[in-house]
């Protein structure tokens, strides 16, 4: 196993950050390589954001820091420090699913459900943006995003359904 | 490297320094087979791992009597999965009891068990395997992997819970690739066109190591390169060839993308040679008669290929395009419009098992199902197949609502665990319907078998007075439903004599045959001669998968197949260097294609109900990649056929398609 003199573990370069994650409040103390992605699921369990490459290009990870669609994988934890992070375990409310949750599962806007919760974060960013978009609009603000069982087709639907309801 | 964080292993590995000896390399299986070629098997002598022969019919006689021969070679690229969730392991031993407990995202929970059982010396019945949900297929989970065994021993061996979770470019290393094959193929035909033999040839790479089915995958397309079409003749031979590669298994579609592709491009090549229309060529030459015993020697259940044919060509409007495409010509457009067909043929739903013996797999083809009423009338339906994306939650639970006549949502499938589920064969090849799904509705049927016999005994009249209906029995204006009967077989109070108590039934399946989808998919390709862009501007698929449960369950089959049909033909390719390098291993230069590649898509269908099964069922879980690929490669040909290519590579790259334009006009 480990020897304890571990060049990996650097405590003098943990630093504290708070970070506001879905309401709540969280001072943690990072290491500061630990991603942001990792901080999500590993330290505060929210294990709904996926990781699904290494290289930024598939978007599983995405969450909103300060409303803006992000892709988790790309941010270290200690850079969020001070930011309000939605992650997908952040939209439904009061036990009803948001509007975009909603229209995925109407749709049938997913398959194995991987790349769902980085899909439905980057869509309630491009209707922040662009409320009611045109079809090539859906396509071209979702590029960022990867999904290997669906073909898309449903989930333009989806992102059609949710911008018709007013998101 | 086993460390406590993700960080520390990461660290700790970096500590390893290991020194390599570079082996020579060989990436491409037709360079293998030549002389002199470095052997990835010093043992064998040879990289040649097998050939395989198929023939039926007197194929020489009459490729010497033809009038038109067509003789045509492609190139199958090899491709990467990309299952959005990576592999990952987990398991957790139970030093108490000698039993262990393995996560894994795989397909194939049951398989996994019994072969790693085998390899470890776990005895089976401790090892319980569960696949939760699992993120996603496409046959790179359908195999048994390295990182499995090694958790498993390593858990048994430290008595603690051990992790392992896949990169992305760990799994373009080492997670199966897909196709990776030679074709050469021809047509014997007859003035007119009409096919009368076929015969093709396959040189196909293994990879360095056979994993769980490599060496079968490109003999799951042994009997359809003569694709939909009515011939007398059939010679199949496939060679399989090491390579200093990562190994190949199987990828969606699995040896029948490949058929497919040969076949649909080789009849448009002879169209070309006898001056007819695609849609005019097929015609003439399709199966019409069914069950139908074809030349390479397997009956198709059922089918009406015209219907399809003629559906999609409305869906289409096809004069108004081709329309389009004589006026671009016309006017001397940059920018050409092709149209590009497939009607394909296929076989699915793993199988017969008696087949697959012939053809030395190691499994049987069955699967099960066990449907269990709870007192309070909720069902438990538990089966040996395991979705990952293809929604058996809700269609296995359409069938169980539609035979016992309870609320859909008052059924619980459960699946992916063996210490729940009757022992199964898994989730590929297009088999967890028309294979698993007959189970379930066997077992329903046992069930309303049963529940009758309590009715009848309860409100005394004989089980043929009985009426049922929507989950209820009615006789003499008495009446009972399946709950209520589901309470009383619990209590057991009052049974017929000897009844067992309970109301529950298991059914195993075997299928006597295939499934055969087929249909018609048309691709619409507009193509820049200038920068060689093809653009996939619409794609019309009509497909006859037999009697349809959830029709929004079977348009996102078709949706996502023939996405991954298209970034074939277009876009993915995975590449070696010379040095056996893997220079696309990573997402940033493997192209799996965004909503912003692929248009939405015009779907239709057709039925004709497979009269081998009670359900009337065929497979859908791969039809949409196997048609696909050969209808946007036929129209990235059509678009440039008047200007002289009659072939390009696949993918179709914006290099590619500029080069040969550029070559043909100089």
């Amino acid at each position: 196993m480990l020897a304890p003199n571990f060049p990996g573990r650097k405590e003098d370069a943990v630093r504290r950050v708070s970070i506001t994650v879905n309401g709540a409040e969280h001072d943690l103390d990072l290491d500061p390589r630990e991603l942001l992605v990792y901080v999500l699921r590993e330290r505060l369990g929210l294990t709904g954001t996926n990781v699904g490459c290494d290289t930024s290009s598939c978007g599983a990870c995405t969450v909103l820091i300060d409303g803006e669609s992000v892709k988790s994988c790309t941010v270290l934890g200690v850079q969020a420090d001070g930011q309000e992070i939605t992650t997908i375990e952040g939209l439904a409310t009061n036990g009803s699913l948001h509007p975009v949750q909603e229209a995925f599962k109407d749709t049938h806007g997913l398959q194995c459900g991987y790349c769902t919760p980085g899909f439905v974060m980057a869509t309630v960013s491009l209707l922040r943006e662009t409320p009611s978009p045109s079809e090539e609009q859906i396509r071209h603000g979702l590029e960022g995003n990867l999904c290997r069982c669906t073909g898309y087709h449903n989930i333009v639907r989806a992102v059609q359904q949710a911008a018709g309801v007013g998101v | 490297m086993i460390a406590e964080t993700r960080a520390e292993a990461r660290d700790a590995a970096e500590l390893v320094q290991v020194e390599y000896e570079p082996l020579p390399a060989v990436v491409d299986p037709e360079r293998a087979l030549e002389d002199g070629a470095p052997i990835v098997h010093d043992d064998f002598g040879t990289n040649s791992c097998y050939t395989w022969k198929l023939s039926a019919g007197d194929v020489d006689e009459e490729f010497g009597n033809a009038s038109v021969v067509v003789k045509e070679r492609y190139r199958q690229q090899r491709l990467i999965p990309n299952a959005m969730e990576p592999r990952g392991v987990i398991v957790q031993p139970f030093p108490a009891t000698g039993e262990l407990t393995m996560w894994s995202a795989t397909q194939i929970p049951h398989i996994a068990r019994v072969t790693l059982s085998m390899v470890t010396g776990v005895p089976e019945a401790k090892l319980r395997v569960v696949a939760p949900d699992v993120g996603g297929g496409f046959g790179s989970k359908l195999n048994v992997y390295a990182e499995e065994a090694l958790a498993l021993v390593l858990a048994r061996k430290l008595g603690r819970p051990i992790k392992w979770i896949e990169t992305r470019t760990e799994g373009y290393q080492a997670t199966i690739h897909g196709r990776d094959q030679i074709q050469e193929i021809e047509l014997a035909a007859t003035s007119e066109g009409k096919i009368r033999a076929v015969r093709a040839k396959l040189t196909v790479a293994m990879g360095a190591y056979l994993q769980l089915v490599t060496p079968g995958v490109p003999l799951l397309g042994a009997w359809l390169y003569s694709g939909a079409y009515d011939v007398v003749a059939y010679d199949f031979e496939c060679t399989g060839v090491f390579t200093t590669t990562t190994p190949t298994d199987a990828y969606r579609g699995a040896g029948r993308p490949e058929a497919t592709y040969a076949i649909e491009r080789a009849i448009d090549a002879l169209a070309r040679k006898v001056g007819k229309d695609p849609v005019e060529i097929r015609r003439l030459n399709f199966l019409r008669e069914f069950p139908k015993t074809i030349a390479s020697g397997l009956t198709v259940d059922s089918g009406d290929y015209d219907a399809h044919l003629d559906a999609a060509l409305e869906l289409l409007d096809y004069d108004a395009v081709r329309k389009d495409q004589a006026e671009r010509r016309e006017r001397r457009d940059t920018k050409e419009v092709g149209i590009g067909f497939s009607t394909y043929l296929e076989m699915c739903g793993l199988a017969p098992s008696r087949i697959l013996g012939a053809i030395r797999y190691g499994a049987g083809g069955w699967d099960a199902a066990t449907i269990r009423f709870l007192p309070t009338g909720t069902v438990q339906v538990l089966i040996g197949t395991s979705p990952h994306g293809q929604s058996h939650e809700t269609t296995f639970a359409q069938i169980v609502a539609d035979q016992l006549g309870v609320g859909y949502d008052e059924i619980e499938v459960l699946h992916g665990d063996t210490a729940v589920t009757p022992l199964g064969m898994d989730t590929y090849g297009s088999r967890s319907l028309t294979v698993g799904g007959i189970a379930v509705y066997k077992a329903a049927e046992r069930i309303v078998e049963k529940a009758r016999k309590i009715a009848a005994h309860q409100l005394e009249v004989g089980e043929d007075e009985l009426a049922y209906d929507g989950g209820r029995f009615t006789a003499n204006g008495g009446a009972l439903t399946t709950k209520e009967i589901a309470l009383q077989a619990w209590t057991a109070h009052n049974l017929p004599d000897g009844m067992e108590p309970g109301l529950e039934a298991s059914y195993v399946f075997d299928p006597e045959n295939f499934s055969w989808p087929a249909g018609t998919h048309i691709a619409v390709v507009e193509i820049d001669t200038e920068t060689g862009n093809v653009d996939l501007i619409r794609y019309v698929a009509v497909d006859d998968v037999g009697k349809v449960i959830n029709p929004d369950v079977v348009a996102g089959q078709i949706h996502g197949g023939v996405t991954q049909g298209v970034a074939q033909a277009l876009w993915e390719e995975a590449v070696y260097d010379d040095d056996g390098n893997l220079i696309t291993g990573s997402m940033v230069n493997y192209l799996v294609p965004s909503a912003a590649e692929v248009p939405s898509f015009e779907l239709g269908s057709t039925e004709t109900p497979s009269p081998t099964n009670p359900l009337g069922v065929k497979g859908v879980g791969e039809t949409g990649t196997i048609a696909s690929t050969a209808a946007v490669m036929n129209a990235v040909v059509d678009a440039l056929s008047a200007r002289g290519v009659t072939d390009i590579d696949m993918p179709a790259t914006p290099e590619r398609v500029w080069r040969a334009v550029k070559e043909v006009a100089s």
